[in-house]
């Protein structure tokens, strides 16, 4: 009787552990969302910041995420499909494929303040690309790499090599069975995954510090040597800086709102999308 | 013709594949080269044991133990909320959970691990932080206490989800033979499901683990900033990726304290570094104990 008893607390236990880890996310979502609310309005949306921030919308700023994120992923996409593809189809198993694999896994566990110093050395003042969209998103770019690749490289796996074969045996050369017939199979499986790696892009803030954002530019980006203004850093700075923290506090639940129902609507997609195309292929 | 074009490809495709391994080389190269130059102004012990750091003080002085000490006191208070959280809700889902539950929670898990750092670090700082300042009666909440809940709760799905993972790579012949020689479900999984997974969790913890200390915005928003020594979890702290995004802007290119920020961010990077390799490590062990390829 008695190893039921501690069995029955144990489950319990791990009920508790399920129950507090929702119920300390879904606080977030809460608060934010009840208190985000009643920011948004169509001005919000539509506007730019007006009145030393305290004031108007965040337009810009929305418009500025954009930028920094179709820019990163512009720039990591063609990167990590190439590389995974290396991986994939040609690569020899060899001593440096095991490396580039290593390079990868450690290149996703850099702290993204360190991407952010990498950034600001090499884009910023070395190529002299100054603060500006470019230099924020080739440092986001770094960041989402290891993300595409990995994401890729699962795709281009579960394509079936007897669909290769196939192809090569009606006379196709490698690089048309890459083109013609594993690239569109993966494909669903390569998206999903840059998907997921824009949700992650669209809410970095510490890469973009010194590499790209600003707390206030006047009206909207002009070429990709300006600096812009984006929702994560935006909530940072409406919190930190400024002479008016109630109204900036305001501004930033808006922001923060914004920004989570995006993150969250993005990664959704991706991870639904995720779950079917794991559940067809396996 | 066909011959040539099929190697041009195969070419093209080496030669981006080696970006990874070059951005990884020139984030090296990189700390390495603005990071170095602090230690012919401060000597290395002096550096990372020093217990002072004013670095905008007319005679600046870098000593960085505050710091270190912040990262650690911030990261092992995130592990005390994390690992129980993160791997009892992936014990939860892995052996009460029926089907349709966890066909709904596992997702909406993952996804809850892509909430923003930044969106974190504001509910930290306008929710938890007078929650915090009135149960205690602090000036102020922003404290060692209020990252570490934070974080602790951030890095919980990550560790939720791995630890999942690993759990559901044990195969079921070791669950039903243990069932068959009289074991209840409790003891089965302390005894026989948990030691089979447990380095695979150990690898979830080590990667949380990775993951808080090397997170920034979340901690230069609720964590108070001052660069002292800790003494208590009601303290303010300053862990070293709060000192480098609350400094580097003022830092004047080239100078000292510039090569001091760098230099910390080599600190940062090589840990990381060894906890990856760590939990490389282990993870390799744990699929080959399991029988599991790759």
């Amino acid at each position: 009787m008695k190893k039921n008893i501690t069995q029955n607390i144990g489950f319990l236990m791990l009920f508790l552990c399920m129950i507090v880890t929702i119920i300390f996310l879904g606080s977030i979502i809460y608060f934010i969302s009840i208190r985000g609310f009643k920011v948004i309005s169509w001005e919000f949306l539509t506007q730019g910041p007006r009145m030393g921030m305290t004031q108007g919308g965040v337009l810009p700023v929305i418009i500025g995420t954009f930028y920094l994120t179709l820019g990163a992923i512009f720039f990591a996409l063609p990167l990590g499909l190439a590389c995974a593809i290396y991986l994939c189809e040609y690569s020899p198993k060899s001593f440096v494929v095991n490396l580039i694999r290593i390079s990868i896994n450690n290149l996703a566990g850099v702290p993204s303040v360190v991407f952010g110093l990498f950034g600001l050395a090499v884009f910023v003042n070395f190529f002299k690309f100054g603060v500006s969209i470019l230099s924020g998103s080739l440092t986001l770019g770094m960041l989402a790499l290891p993300l595409i690749i990995s994401a890729s490289q699962e795709a281009l796996t579960a394509v079936p090599q007897s669909i290769r074969e196939a192809s090569l045996s009606l006379g196709a050369t490698k690089w048309e069975t890459i083109k013609n017939i594993v690239l569109p199979t993966a494909l669903p499986g390569i998206l999903t995954g840059v998907i997921l790696s824009i949700g992650r892009v669209a809410g970095e803030t510490a890469p973009i510090l010194f590499t790209a954002a600003a707390f206030y530019t006047r009206g909207y980006p002009k070429s990709i040597f300006s600096e812009v203004m984006a929702l994560p850093y935006h909530i940072y700075a409406l919190m930190t800086e400024g002479t008016h923290p109630d109204q900036q506090k305001a501004i930033a639940y808006g922001c923060s709102l914004i920004l989570l129902f995006m993150v969250l609507l993005i990664s959704g997609i991706a991870i639904t999308l995720r779950q079917r195309q794991r559940g067809v292929h396996v | 013709m066909v011959k040539i074009k099929e190697k041009l490809y195969k070419w093209i495709f080496t030669v981006l594949a080696f970006s990874s391994l070059i951005f990884l080389i020139g984030i090296v190269i990189v700390l390495f080269k603005e990071g170095l130059p602090i230690f012919k102004e401060v000597n290395v012990s002096k550096f990372i044991f020093g217990k002072a750091w004013y670095p905008t003080y007319s005679e600046p002085e870098f000593g960085i133990l505050p710091l270190i000490l912040g990262s650690i006191w911030v990261t092992v208070g995130a592990v005390i909320v994390c690992v129980p959280l993160g791997v009892g809700s992936a014990l939860y889902l892995h052996e009460l959970a029926d089907y349709k539950q966890r066909a709904i929670l596992k997702p909406i898990i993952e996804i809850l691990a892509s909430i923003p750092s930044v969106v974190f670090g504001f509910f930290g700082m306008v929710i938890v932080t007078p929650f915090i300042q009135k149960l205690f009666n602090l000036p102020t909440g922003l404290c060692a206490l209020n990252g570490s809940l934070i974080l602790g709760i951030m890095a919980t799905p990550t560790v939720c989800s791995l630890a999942e993972d690993a759990l559901s790579y044990v195969p079921k012949s070791f669950r039903e033979a243990s069932f068959a020689v009289g074991a209840n479900r409790w003891q089965t999984l302390t005894q026989v499901v948990i030691p089979a997974a447990g380095s695979g969790i150990a690898t979830a913890i080590i990667l949380g683990m990775s993951r808080a200390i090397g997170e920034t915005m979340t901690v230069l928003m609720v964590t108070g900033g001052a660069a002292i020594i800790p003494s208590s979890f009601l303290g303010p702290v300053r862990p070293m990726t709060a000192t480098i995004a609350a400094e580097m802007g003022e830092a004047p290119m080239g100078g000292t304290h510039y090569h001091a920020l760098f230099a910390i961010a080599l600190i940062l990077f090589l840990t990381t570094l060894v906890f990856n390799i760590i939990a490389e490590i282990i993870s390799r062990r744990f699929r080959i104990k399991l029988g599991l390829s790759g």
